[in-house]
């Protein structure tokens, strides 16, 4: 067993879905032991929402994706008795993280200035989608409506997609990981001067956070980010910036000498080029390309541009990527054993000290660890 | 402040490092950038979109506000002493080198432990120290590419569609400062040092961990864009971004027999299988979109919200500034450089305590503090 950074510390996590739970597992894969604490007999929302009707128990595989390597304890929040035993919990832990709506946790008698009566210590640490304030507050914080809001859906595609969101649920998974980094550095204060703190953070600030460089450029040019007309890989960069189609494939180019790229690919009509004109005149430049790569297969261009040191790569799917050495080499999967089935996710992907952190641990069943817990604090109390 | 008296020694350049860098800086650790002498930080000459700052690049002023800038030729014995000296009193050296780069200059984990056993050493590269790309190009695009990302936004018919912002270089740096904060808290109590890696590969893969989860373990079906309004290739009608009238509106998960009465859709009422929003949602997609083209977003807004619908309006940057809840988020802070440059970004997403971390320094002038810094640490060649 590794020594792991967050080893010692206790995380209550009274958090649903995605953007908390996500959080409380990277604490987990640092070390920290991280204690659900879920509703009786249901269990948090998140264990019902599935993703391609994919099951393993009673809880879907996405809530066993993010909820590896946790315990789970169960408490109903408006029984006396549980807040009681929740209370018990707090006094003795390090971290605790919700993502309640605004005004929740005040009800339930457990927001930041009655915990840390209980916990001077603590570090309360709480997710909202459009902070605590304001006339968006009670909206609900769900990731494509956030994306949408924000101005990101403006972002990606071609102009004439329309407004394009992220596949991927990135303000939960961002925010979940901002306050990670919240919660550390609150717990590195808190070892040098003996206090606890409260560490905030909203779905939508994440997002706008997320778009800094376009926000700056947009504040300081009041010009709103415009897409190209094809292959639009980033609204501030010019052409060959995106991905374009060969024979057999795509290709991805980043940023380059439109000299050498024209040269390299032999491409004539983009010898007029200049470096200045590559934002201006993208979208002609773009055309072009577009034109030229089909004629041969991505293998063959890649080559070439590779060996002119130019940035650009074959576009892959899963399956092609997952054949790849390059990617076994990582090792980036690793097995879970949940109910007699194995289940495959991904690993932490940070390392410490030259090691992969890994945990073949999987998801808790609803109050798996309740008496195990209320023993613990019993024995302590002797 | 949180991580007041942490000194970070930061040699990385362009985005991925230097923004784990900004967030540490952030939350109250003093930031040098090591940059080489007469250009610096690549990314000050990454112009984009044509709009500069005093001849610099826009997004080198977001990225490197509240830090200070020593210029060293690390090729020099007498600057790489200095920087030896500096490093010997830092809490965290970061980089951002292809791999090798440090070991050639001298200032690998090895030599730089040597010097002081207590520092976390971070280092952010692209595809790992292991395996045939470990030499390629760590660049936003080529990650997404090389990663699968490309297949999950956008409609089926399209090309493989980037995400317009550089999501690698931000999650990579997201993860490398989680890793330090980590390293540095076990200090705290140990006394010990440690070694952080991060690779943008293992954090672009990471930040697909619920779909790559899905992929592994549904017999490897690659994912499948809707063939319109897609908005997730994983979830179910209605999920997605449609138009109307007037605007777009962004409709997450719902029950579909609802929508049909609330927006008076009878051909909706057909899909009585929820298993059929799944299966069928390019036909519900269709049917809702054309439905919904035939009124404003305000009116099917004004519907959904009432009856608690997850549903949003969809907004550029010009709507969104002018909203309330944004002005309330505070979310603009205006930084100047030393040469009264003043420069309008935004601010640290997290808030200390119910404060907003806000400061005021804008980035650096190239070699600006190498004085200061040689004084206050007295380096000397």
């Amino acid at each position: 067993m590794m020594d792991l950074p967050l080893e010692g510390i206790t995380v209550l996590e009274f958090s649903q879905y995605l953007s908390g739970p996500s959080a409380g597992l990277r604490l987990a894969d640092l070390g920290a032991r991280v204690i659900k604490i879920e509703r009786p007999v249901h269990g948090e929302a998140g264990r019902k929402l599935s993703i391609k009707n994919l099951w393993v128990d009673d809880s879907s595989l996405l809530f066993h994706t993010i909820n590896r390597n946790k315990e789970s304890f169960a408490a109903d929040l408006k029984n006396p008795d549980d807040i009681a035993l929740v209370q018990q919990l707090i006094a003795k832990a390090d971290v605790l993280i919700h993502n309640f709506r605004p005004g929740v946790m005040q009800k339930i008698g457990l927001d930041y200035a009655a915990a840390a009566e209980i916990n001077p210590r603590l570090i309360y640490a709480e997710i909202t989608g459009y902070g605590t304030d304001g006339p968006w507050k009670e909206k609900p914080g769900q990731d494509l409506l956030l994306q949408s809001i924000t101005g990101l859906a403006f972002t990606t595609g071609n102009r004439s997609n329309g407004p394009v969101p992220f596949g991927v649920a990135i303000a939960d998974i961002l925010c979940g990981s901002q306050l990670v980094q919240g919660i550390i550095a609150a717990l590195i204060r808190r070892n040098k001067k003996g206090i606890g703190a409260l560490v905030e953070i909203s779905l939508m600030e994440s997002l706008l956070d997320f778009q800094f460089e376009l926000l700056t450029t947009y504040y300081n040019s009041r010009q709103q980010p415009q897409r190209s007309e094809s292959n639009s890989g980033h609204t501030l960069l010019g052409a060959p910036y995106g991905v374009y189609k060969t024979a057999d494939g795509f290709i991805a180019l980043a940023m380059m000498d439109i000299g050498a790229l024209a040269e390299t690919i032999d491409c004539s009509g983009l010898q007029g080029f200049t470096n200045d004109q590559a934002f201006a005149e993208r979208d002609r430049i773009k055309a072009l390309l577009a034109a030229h790569l089909p004629a041969q297969p991505t293998a063959h261009w890649l080559e070439k541009l590779q060996q002119r040191g130019l940035w650009a790569m074959e576009v892959f799917d899963w399956e092609k990527m997952t054949a790849h050495d390059a990617y076994r080499a990582l090792q980036m999967e690793q097995p879970l054993h949940a109910e007699g089935k194995e289940i495959i996710t991904t690993r932490c992907p940070i390392r410490i000290n030259g090691r992969r952190l890994l945990s073949n641990r999987p998801a808790p069943k609803v109050g798996e660890h309740t008496e195990k817990l209320i023993r613990e604090m019993n024995e302590v109390l002797k | 402040m949180l991580l007041d008296d942490i000194l970070v020694i930061d040699f990385s350049q362009f985005l991925s490092g230097p923004s784990a860098a900004l967030r540490l800086a952030d939350m109250g650790a003093q930031v040098i950038k090591i940059e080489k002498p007469g250009t610096g930080d690549i990314c000050r000459q990454l112009y984009v979109s044509d709009v500069r700052i005093e001849g610099e690049s826009t997004i080198f002023h977001a990225i490197n506000r509240n830090k200070q800038s020593y210029v060293a030729d690390l090729k020099q014995a007498a600057d790489l002493e200095k920087i030896k000296q500096l490093l010997s009193g830092a809490d965290v050296m970061m980089h951002n080198f292809r791999p090798g780069v440090m070991e050639r200059i001298g200032l690998d984990y090895a030599s730089v432990k040597e010097i002081n056993p207590g520092i976390v050493y971070a280092e952010l590269n692209g595809f790992g120290h292991e395996g045939p790309w470990k030499h390629l190009p760590g660049q936003d695009l080529l990650l997404q590419a090389a990663s699968g990302l490309t297949w999950l936004s956008n409609n089926q018919q399209e090309n493989p569609t980037p995400m317009g912002v550089a999501v690698v270089d931000i999650m990579a740096g997201t993860h490398l400062a989680q890793g330090v904060l980590a390293a540095l808290l076990k200090k705290s109590v140990s006394g010990k040092g440690a070694l952080v890696q991060v690779s943008m590969f293992e954090s672009i893969l990471d930040f697909q961990f619920e779909v790559l989860t899905c992929y592994y373990n549904d017999g490897r079906q690659l994912p499948v864009r809707s063939a319109v309004n897609n908005g997730h290739a994983y979830i179910s009608a209605p999920y997605g971004i449609y138009k109307t009238s007037s605007g777009y509106i962004a409709l997450a998960m719902g029950n579909i027999l609802v929508l049909a009465e609330l927006l008076g859709c009878a051909p909706l009422k057909q899909f009585t299988e929820p298993a059929s929003w799944f299966n069928k949602r390019d036909e519900i997609k269709q049917i809702l979109a054309g439905h919904l083209a035939g009124n404003t977003a305000a009116h099917w807004l004004g519907i959904l919200e009432q009856a608690d619908i997850w549903c949003a309006p969809v907004m550029d940057y010009d709507q969104l500034v002018k909203e309330e809840a944004y002005r309330l988020l505070q979310m603009e802070i205006t930084v100047k450089t030393s040469n009264g440059l003043s420069v309008k970004t935004t601010r640290c997403p997290i808030r200390v305590d119910g404060k907003l971390l806000s400061s005021a320094k804008g980035a650096p002038l190239l070699g600006e503090d190498n004085e200061a810094i040689d004084r206050l640490f007295g380096l000397r060649d």
